[in-house]
């Protein structure tokens, strides 16, 4: 499968954007590991933006990033969603009502629950009538986000956003999945062009690729499933042939040739 | 789009597991629902509950993936001789040749909503409590990865209501892509508090048995199900085909529709166009149809603008609870039954229409030869998909 990268949005620790993100990952810039700055996406209308969970921001910004450094049109742009688990603080505090003997669920909180709230949120905010779809494959769902990106862009021809994100969850349930580090990327996935191109095939086996020059970089990497992707944005940013590997599944992985 | 066949099937709802119960419930119109007595929920609420869900039924070596979520799963996978057309399949394709597309909406979240009640001093979740393999959104998917042996791609959708008839859509495209031969597609969602609580705190649950566009309507009823299909490219004499799908957006509200169903027509609009058919080559139509007040009218809006008054439409959700993740692989086969069995599923619970409505409803089964039928699923977000079958 060939696709081309046609732009980028990035947002973690000490990675604020694509443009100086890129300088950073590429050797260039000295990485500090700075809290991420999630801003409130001035995309979405008021009522929208108070209920958004950071999450949900964090998704809308990168994606919102990668759009407008794009020619594409978001009225026809299809999205794809991907995260381990959604929004863990959402999770923790409906889980902690229901353990109370009132029980008094809030209804917004129990919208802000569905896997699908960024996507539900992207269209509000957008006014976009096109298809989404929202996954997650526990640890390898950045892999399988791009895979189910990139079918979607080979069966229409035409860009498709992806947008993978993860954030840690609060105690108790961060000692049963321990998620460090917000990470959000956007890849904008068009037929040519752009940053770079990937050639994407799906083979056995389990990544082995090199870690990241950065030990901080390298610890969001293994434990962030949306930051798995740091090995692939690193190759982009350096603009040098290279290959990488992301996990898929159990047992298959992506072996992706990269090409500036 | 290019048709895909569907060459095995199974199904559990309230209904009872397989299709021999679920197509005698189709024809006599039962309801399988009933007051909730779930659990500890105390709610003034009827529920649609699988059989024996709550047993100790996965297979031995299993352990780690039980949770509610996989054992209704696994009642489907034991229905209809399912698991050896899988193996057949396995056979014929190998296992990296068939992908997993399922969904769910509510994965094992029960079993830790029930952990959380067991909180140890520290505020810890009790010993032994397991997260990956039961309350991760993909705990289902890696339940069948290796309960079925199966090695394509997989992922787990989760759209809200929408989820399980999504997933033919990716499915399909990525057996077009050419990244697997064939792929098990379908989901399972189970009854939980979070759910019964959330729907609750939106008004959305009604008192009594939910009444699909019925003038006193009052909100939907719950159920739980899981389904699977087998989709391959289509090899068989009287295929029972994937003709088209829609897939939209509202961009209104997270948790209403839009009050003239706009993304629900796009849906069904789109999955027209991607079958190439015209609205009057659809015979019947299988709605979403909770028993919302504003729902309802908003789907039958968007029925009205794009097929008139001429096309048969139902809703099954008075008689399997509205099956949320699980609802659009539910009713796709459902759908699916009625198409190959001639009969035409009623809309239990329908008194006094509601006069507001324009579409054409049928209260009681009606037994019909017919050819192509579209299933509708909406979900929160306002994620729609609609989804055109066709036999004979």
């Amino acid at each position: 499968m060939r696709v081309s990268i046609d732009a980028i949005g990035l947002c973690g620790p000490g990675l604020d954007g694509w443009t100086n993100s890129a300088a950073i990952l590429a050797g260039r810039a000295a990485y500090e590991a700075t809290p991420p700055r999630i801003v409130a996406p001035d995309l979405l209308p008021s009522a929208e933006r108070r209920r958004a969970v950071p999450s949900v921001r964090l998704a809308l910004q990168v994606g919102q990033e990668a759009l407008q450094a794009s020619k594409a049109d978001v009225a026809t742009l299809p999205t794809v969603f991907t995260s381990s688990g959604g929004d863990g603080s959402t999770m923790h505090a409906i889980l902690d009502t229901l353990a109370q003997p009132a029980r008094e669920m809030s209804p917004t909180q129990f919208h802000n629950s569905v896997h699908n709230a960024p996507a539900g949120y992207w269209s509000i905010a957008t006014g976009s009538h096109a298809p989404t779809t929202s996954l997650a494959a526990h640890d390898a769902s950045f892999g399988a986000g791009l895979l189910e990106a990139a079918s979607q862009m080979l069966a229409s021809n035409a860009p498709v956003l992806l947008v993978a994100y993860d954030g840690a969850y609060p105690g108790p349930l961060n000692r049963v999945r321990p998620i460090e580090g917000s990470f959000g990327v956007a890849l904008l996935l068009a037929p040519s062009g752009g940053i770079a191109s990937l050639s994407i095939e799906r083979v056995h086996g389990v990544p082995n690729g090199p870690a990241l020059d950065d030990a901080f970089l390298e610890r969001l990497r293994t434990h962030n499933p949306a930051a798995r992707s740091l090995s692939l944005l690193t190759a982009i940013a350096r603009g040098v042939a290279a290959e990488v590997q992301l996990q898929e599944t159990a047992n298959h992985m992506l072996r992706i040739a990269v090409a500036p | 789009m290019n048709p895909i066949e569907i060459t095995a099937s199974a199904i559990v709802t309230c209904l009872g597991q397989g299709k021999a119960p679920t197509l005698a419930a189709l024809r006599s119109g039962v309801s399988g629902l009933a007051p909730c007595g779930f659990e500890t929920v105390q709610l003034p609420t009827y529920v649609g509950e699988v059989a024996g869900a709550g047993d100790d039924l996965l297979p031995p070596g299993f352990d780690k993936f039980d949770c509610r979520n996989n054992r209704v799963a696994e009642l489907a996978l034991q229905a209809d001789g399912f698991l050896d057309r899988v193996a057949a399949a396995r056979a014929r394709y190998g296992a990296a040749r068939i992908g997993i597309f399922v969904g769910t909406s509510t994965s094992g979240i029960l079993e830790t909503e029930i952990a959380y009640r067991h909180r140890q001093d520290d505020g810890s979740l009790p010993k032994g409590f397991i997260y990956d393999e039961r309350h991760s959104t993909f705990s289902l998917g890696a339940y069948l990865q290796q309960r079925l042996g199966l090695e394509g791609p997989s992922v787990v959708l989760s759209a809200a209501c929408a989820t399980t008839a999504k997933a033919f859509a990716a499915a399909h495209r990525m057996i077009e892509a050419g990244l697997c031969d064939a792929a098990l597609v379908g989901g399972a969602d189970s009854l939980c508090l979070t759910t019964l609580y959330g729907f609750n705190a939106l008004c959305l649950t009604s008192r009594n048995p939910c009444k699909p566009f019925d003038a006193t309507r009052d909100g939907i009823s719950l159920g739980e199900g899981a389904g699977f299909v087998l989709l391959e490219k289509p090899s068989s004499n009287d295929p029972m085909l994937l003709l088209g799908m829609g897939e939209s957006s509202d961009a209104y509200h997270m948790s209403s529709p839009h009050p003239d169903g706009l993304g629900a027509k796009l849906a069904m609009q789109r999955a027209l166009d991607s079958a190439g058919l015209a609205p009057s080559d659809i015979a019947y139509l299988n709605l979403h149809g909770t028993a919302t007040p504003v729902g309802d009218r908003a789907e039958d809006k968007a029925v009205l603008s794009l097929f008139g008054d001429q096309i048969a439409c139902s809703s099954t959700k008075g008689q399997t609870g509205h099956t949320l993740g699980a609802a659009g692989i539910v009713e796709a086969i459902l759908t699916m039954l009625s198409l190959r069995e001639g009969v035409m599923p009623g809309t239990a619970n329908l008194g006094t229409l509601d006069p507001d409505l324009g579409a054409t409803y049928l209260r009681a089964p009606q037994a019909r030869r017919f050819t192509r039928a579209m299933s509708n699923s909406f979900g929160f977000g306002g994620n729609n998909c609609s989804l055109i079958f066709g036999a004979g």
